[in-house]
């Protein structure tokens, strides 16, 4: 018996196999439908505003650009990687807090981080008033770094980013088979020799991720840029649609930033080249944690606390104090309601896009075709493009097959079907998947890529079809990755705000987009409310989640 | 691992139950539509770039008064205008509301909009304050005047737009970024009037008097200068009204030592823009559309304005706030707002050349 079935299987295999590849292009085919409509507007014939673009903006966008990525890429890799290290590795007073705690920030929109901290310390803010008061200090005549600016959009972002490399790199080490580690030390290592050769290098596919993911999110970045007056390629593209009503411009500008970040992931991929890094030992231990201890361990816990106090300390309790103040005009009847739209949407595009992420990834393992790998790259680029952006790229097409739809039938049948899926939930929930699917898709691919082959030949030998390698081998294997993709997703679309507020149906309202529709009309204080239930709902699953990583080491029972 | 599920699956659940009510609101919204044939339809969809929380009680009051349920979307206006333009004759859109002239204006041009005909609207509504073919019409009024801090500065010493590109202000100006409609209007404005090279000529004397790079909004410029950063500033006089009246006591006390310049009142007069509204091409709706922004023209709405958000009411003999009241009288730039839509573009392309950020 064992041997017919393993027989059938043989021949079932490439049927199966073109099953998944299938289905990976028709996922990433859909999911490129807004981007394919971006990227067409480079074919329509370009206007005078390029040249004014080129004569007065783009220079100096690009190199705000250019600073801007490269300041929160080092930022956000040098405070991940190092609380990772120290959480994972270490062992110090506070430890078990701080390592759910430095996930918190991610729960705070970048826009959000970026009033708080004006409005303290801003030249009229608390900070700065106290010090002119306490040193009487004049106008002129003392040098305070000033928040909005390019600097400032950095340390801003870098606060609200790191967690994405704080997160990924934390279960890689935690993933890590100690063996590695051991032998690096056996083999004459110091512990910072064994971190630099070994740790860090096993971990790179995960921080390399994380590191992606913070850029991609810098680069399409407006709310902070635009309130910091820091111009950057993203502001130009609004400059150009909002100010000058040249809309094929504004496509075009952000067709151009697709290709860029499309050769920015290529340029990783190839030079990674042809390392792989899968796990070769199955054994496991507990990590010994190295004990610190003086001055050390004091170290250690103000760098684990630092990023933890100014990116969600600080400003939730600026949020609180926001909350307290306006407490008896923003908390109107309708906010359980915002609070459930929210929680919903979040959580089903979280579904939709880890699903859709498994997919893609699972065939891309089985049939490493470049089509397939194409396929899974091209569905990813949603993410580097301004939620607004993503947003027209959904309308269009989805208007286009309404009307056609209803003119059809309106030809044939004499029926008027009218809008179908434009302003619905389900255009709504398709923009989420297109813009996040990547945050998914990087976290599942880094969790697959350290399962190796061989596990999957085993399972197959043993007579378990491709679906069942994944959902009886793979899954249980990498539910950590899986938890971290639906978090990650849950606490995106939390935050969303320009796609939401674009699409949305009538009369359907979320936490962000009261938040905004308080701080564009300059009134930070009512925002307070809804932003602090943003970072509420986020902070539950967020401490849920540090608790399954921790217990996510293979090897150890869950 | 369980506990997570387990949260999740609450979420879940408490998420579903709670939205199960717009749920049944939204196919309320569907059969209605579907009926539209016999059109006894009673509801009146918005799509707004007006904050929701601006327009809500109005609309409350209007539904009340009309028996019409009111549906509201509100988001950016260009993107709003996308939206429109994209659905087509099938767009459920029946009002599309705006903040500034110059998207009413955009939105006409994309061919969106109807002309609609009110003898109400025409005669009550002055002629610059609504499209000349009867596309959008002015719901409430916005004035940006210079602002300067009492008892620092003599206010004599600056009387029109034009001066504030003296030298004697250099380093004494705040003024938020070119990327704002508010300043676009402005120097579209200046143009009509002065011409585009002598507005041009004036921005780049502006930007050399310019304290600090533009950032933040129209009340972080006012916070700037009672802070000492900046001498004069340029903003919509609205924002110093919700710091006025506000539940934030810095921003109180930081308001009332504002004082009002209003600019230009030996020649055009001080630049104002509109909120305004106009019906769409798809609505299958018009009556109650017109009736909508006739109804943002009665007294009762009129008056919300002037006393829940310092705006200026477009209409004559409405009752106003104190705030109001203590700011004065002005003369408005009698200019048609629909010119600020025309000029819009060249504005935004000359704060380029001129290094206004």
């Amino acid at each position: 018996m064992p041997n017919a079935t393993l027989s059938e299987k043989v021949s079932w295999l490439p049927i199966a196999n073109r099953g998944w590849s299938i289905s990976s292009v028709l996922i990433a085919l859909l999911i490129s439908i807004p981007l394919l409509v971006v990227l067409s507007f480079l074919l329509q014939p370009s206007n005078e505003n390029w040249q004014h673009l080129w004569d007065y903006l783009l220079p100096d966008y690009l190199r705000n650009t250019l600073l801007l990525s490269l300041g929160v890429g080092l930022g956000v890799l040098l405070i991940g990687i190092s609380t990772a290290w120290l959480t994972s590795m270490c062992d110090f007073p506070g430890r078990r807090w701080l390592s759910w705690a430095l996930l918190l920030p991610m729960a705070i929109p970048a826009y959000i981080i970026a009033y708080t901290y004006t409005g303290m310390l801003d030249f009229a803010g608390p900070v700065q008033s106290t010090l002119r008061q306490v040193f009487a200090w004049q106008n002129q005549d003392y040098w305070f770094p000033e928040i909005r600016s390019l600097g400032g959009a950095i340390c801003m972002l870098t606060l609200v980013l790191y967690p994405y490399v704080y997160m990924l790199t934390r279960a890689a080490f935690l993933e890590q088979s100690t063996c590695a580690l051991e032998v690096s030390r056996t083999l004459g290592k110091s512990p910072w020799g064994s971190f630099y050769r070994v740790a860090l290098p096993l971990a790179r596919p995960a921080i390399i991720t994380g590191l992606v993911l913070a850029m991609m999110e810098t680069l399409a970045d407006y709310g902070t840029v635009q309130y910091f007056g820091v111009n950057t390629f993203t502001t130009g593209i609004f400059r150009i649609w909002f100010g000058m009503g040249d809309s094929v411009t504004a496509a075009q500008l952000s067709a151009l930033l697709l290709l860029f970040v499309f050769f920015l992931i290529l340029i990783e991929k190839y030079s990674r080249g042809r390392a792989r890094f899968h796990h070769t030992s199955t054994r496991y231990k507990q990590i010994k944690r190295i004990q610190l201890k003086g001055w050390r361990a004091v170290l250690a816990c103000v760098i684990c606390l630092l990023p933890f106090v100014l990116g969600f300390l600080l400003p939730a309790l600026q949020l609180s104090i926001w909350t307290v103040i306006t407490a008896n005009t923003s908390f109107t009847t309708d906010f359980a309601r915002l609070f459930s739209n929210s929680l919903l949407l979040a959580i089903i595009a979280a579904v939709i896009a880890v699903s859709l992420a498994l997919v893609l990834a699972y065939s891309k393992r089985l049939v490493a075709t470049p089509v397939v790998k194409t396929a899974a790259q091209t569905a990813a680029l949603g993410y580097a493009l301004p939620g607004t952006i993503v947003a027209v790229g959904v309308i269009i097409p989805f208007a286009w097959f309404d009307n056609t739809i209803d003119q059809w039938l309106r030809d044939n049948f004499n029926f008027s079907s009218g809008l179908l899926l434009s302003g619905t939930l389900f255009a709504l929930l398709f923009a989420y998947t297109v813009r996040f699917l990547s945050v998914s898709l990087q976290a599942v691919d880094a969790g697959l890529e350290k399962i190796k082959p061989g596990m999957d030949d085993s399972a197959r030998s043993l007579g378990l079809k491709p679906f069942g390698v994944l959902t009886k081998i793979h899954m249980p294997l990498m539910r950590g990755t899986l938890l971290t993709a639906l978090l990650l997703v849950f606490v995106d679309v939390l935050k969303e705000l320009p796609a939401t507020l674009i699409l949305r149906p009538f009369n359907f309202n979320t936490l962000a987009v009261r938040a905004y529709d308080m701080a564009n009309d300059e009134k930070l204080a009512l925002a307070g409310a809804p932003a602090l239930l943003i970072v509420v709902a986020g902070i539950v699953p967020v401490i849920l989640l540090s608790s399954v990583i921790n217990r996510a080491r293979a090897g150890q029972q869950p | 691992m369980k506990s997570i599920y387990t949260y999740l699956s609450v979420l879940l659940m408490v998420a579903l139950s709670a939205c199960s009510k717009p749920a049944e609101q939204s196919s309320d919204t569907s059969v209605a539509k579907s009926g539209d044939v016999k059109t006894v339809v009673t509801e009146l969809n918005i799509y707004s770039a007006r904050q929701e929380h601006l327009l809500k009680p109005l609309l409350d009051k209007f539904s009340a008064s009309h028996g019409v349920k009111v549906n509201l979307v509100s988001s950016k206006a260009d993107a709003l205008l996308q939206r429109l333009e994209s659905e087509g004759q099938n767009s459920k859109a029946d009002v599309l509301v705006t903040t500034d002239a110059g998207r009413l204006h955009r939105a006409k041009t994309a061919g969106v909009l109807q002309s609609i005909e009110s003898q109400l609207l025409a005669s009550t509504l002055p002629a610059q304050l609504r499209d000349p073919d009867g596309y959008w019409y002015g719901i409430s009024k916005r004035a940006r005047p210079i602002m300067y801090v009492k008892g620092r500065l003599d206010p004599t010493r600056i009387s029109t737009y034009e001066q504030l590109a003296d030298e004697q202000w250099k380093g004494k100006i705040c003024i938020r970024s070119s990327s704002n409609i508010y300043n676009q209007s402005l120097i579209a404005s200046m143009i009509e009037s002065n011409g585009e090279e002598a507005t041009e000529a004036w921005a780049r004397g502006l930007v050399a008097n310019l304290a600090r790079d533009p950032k933040g909004g129209d009340r972080d410029q006012i916070r700037a200068a009672v802070a000492g950063e900046c001498d004069l500033v340029v903003a919509n006089t609205y924002y110093l009204g919700g710091m006025l009246t506000g539940e934030v006591e810095e921003d109180r006390v930081i308001a009332e030592q504002i004082g009002i310049i209003w600019p230009n009142q030996n020649d055009r007069g001080t630049h104002v823009n509109v909120t305004g509204a106009g019906v769409t091409l798809a609505s299958k709706n018009t009556d109650v559309a017109i009736a909508f922004i006739e109804f943002m023209l009665s007294e009762e709405a009129q008056s919300h304005y002037a006393l829940e958000n310092a705006e200026y009411p477009v209409v004559s003999n409405v009752a106003q706030s104190d705030v109001l009241k203590n700011w004065g009288t002005f003369k408005a730039d009698s200019l048609n707002l629909s010119r600020l839509g025309e000029l819009n573009a060249d504005a935004t392309r000359l704060m380029d050349r001129a290094g206004w950020k």
